[in-house]
């Protein structure tokens, strides 16, 4: 794979430093808009339109934006795509613009797009910078999918609306309130962690195996 | 409105419709400040400062300068720049004027204006049709709510940090873990009905 590639670029935004998963930012809309799947997907891709418009823009005007100023210059940047991605879901998309409500203005102050800006798009070149825009706004939906799953799945019993549970089992309210909001991010949080420690992991048990045996003399 | 119509509005907002624990606004200092009780205690108050006078000023902007020239598309744009202005005006004021609280809150301040309880609490003023009075105490009171949970949850966390779970649980996981326990105890009183 070649480095700074799309291909590199995409995976690196969407599994390697993923924001939410890895970097721990955009906490408010992960745990608020996650009690089901469409709702999910829809933020998602509205955030990632916006930050693929942000970066962009930004980016064209690296060299425009004075640096004391820039913080201030990207939140009117951002908060002017905002409002056209608001106005638009309001003109086409109107039940998602409802189920969405203040969590859809919000976006201005969402971490993610900030950080890219600020990170990313205020010190490379117009492509890269849409493709990271783009990258990270997936990396975003994929984990805000997976949350919507697991607690659409476990607190309501259906998927996308459909019911899934056969009568089979009975699904969890607690999971679909905010108490399962927290706990259920921290559980997929702890398995991207243990994934992540996978080698280190390896190394610290065959340490442990290694050092068994003198242990075992010295108790003697 | 009178007195107790105030109190009841305060008190809703405070424990029933917590910002943190049941509507998820202002997550990020709250996971990020709240690891000792006396930083939670200088970011509650901050936050509660800066949502109370955006509250205030907000609702001035919007309702003599946005609604009477029909521009209440751009109140998402107008509120952030209100609030980002505000924070760097009270930050300098603070810092000129008030040195010793400046030297105890100046810090949280920057962090402030990406808060998006600040936004939130001042697009709910405007979409809940509150009367001036209405908007700040409702500003005021979703601000004592943060800094209630804040508190509350740094307080959880010293404990955790002598704790021992499992390697992949620790650090951020058994942190969201806490404040879901935390979130259950504060869902009791969405039973609450007021009125």
């Amino acid at each position: 794979m070649k480095k700074n590639g799309f291909l590199f670029q995409m995976k690196k935004g969407i599994l390697d430093e993923n924001p939410v998963l890895v970097q721990l930012l955009g906490m408010c809309p992960t745990l608020a808009l996650t009690t089901q799947v469409s709702n999910a997907i829809g933020m998602g891709l509205a955030a990632t339109v916006v930050l693929i418009c942000s970066n962009l823009l930004i980016s064209l005007l690296r060299h425009i934006i004075p640096k004391q100023v820039r913080i201030a210059a990207f939140i009117v940047i951002i908060s002017g795509f905002v409002t056209a991605v608001e106005l638009l879901m309001k003109a086409y998309l109107f039940e998602l613009y409802q189920s969405l409500g203040i969590f859809l203005s919000l976006i201005v102050v969402n971490c993610i797009i900030l950080a890219r800006a600020e990170a990313y798009a205020s010190k490379n070149k117009p492509l890269p910078s849409a493709v990271d825009g783009l990258a990270s706004g997936l990396g975003f939906t994929f984990a805000l999918i997976i949350m919507a799953v697991v607690r659409e799945v476990l607190g309501s019993g259906t998927i996308l609306g459909y019911d899934i549970t056969f009568g089979v089992f009975e699904p969890a309210m607690m999971i679909a309130q905010p108490a399962g909001a927290f706990i259920t991010l921290g559980m997929i949080i702890a398995v991207v962690q243990k994934i992540k420690n996978r080698s280190s992991d390896k190394e610290r048990h065959e340490r442990l195996v290694k050092a068994e045996p003198k242990r075992r003399e010295e108790v003697k | 409105m009178n007195f107790s119509e105030i109190l009841l509005l305060m008190f809703g907002a405070i424990l029933v419709e917590n910002f943190i624990f049941s509507q998820f606004f202002g997550c990020c200092p709250f996971l990020g400040v709240s690891d000792k009780p006396a930083n939670a205690i200088g970011m509650g108050m901050a936050v509660t400062f800066v949502i109370a006078l955006s509250g205030a000023v907000t609702w001035a902007v919007y309702y003599f300068l946005l609604l009477p020239f029909e521009l209440e598309y751009l109140r998402t744009i107008a509120f952030i720049l209100v609030i980002a202005a505000l924070v760097q005006f009270i930050e300098m004021f603070l810092r000129k004027f008030i040195p010793a609280l400046y030297s105890s809150l100046g810090i949280y301040l920057p962090l402030i204006t990406t808060n998006c309880a600040v936004l939130a609490s001042a697009i709910n003023i405007i979409e809940r049709n509150y009367s001036f009075v209405e908007g700040v105490s409702y500003g005021l009171a979703a601000g004592l709510g943060f800094t209630l949970a804040i508190v509350v949850f740094a307080g959880v966390r010293a404990r955790l940090e002598i704790a021992h779970p499992p390697r992949a649980f620790r650090g951020f996981p058994i942190t969201l873990i806490a404040a879901g326990l935390l979130a259950m105890a504060f869902s009791a009183f969405s039973g609450v009905s007021l009125g």
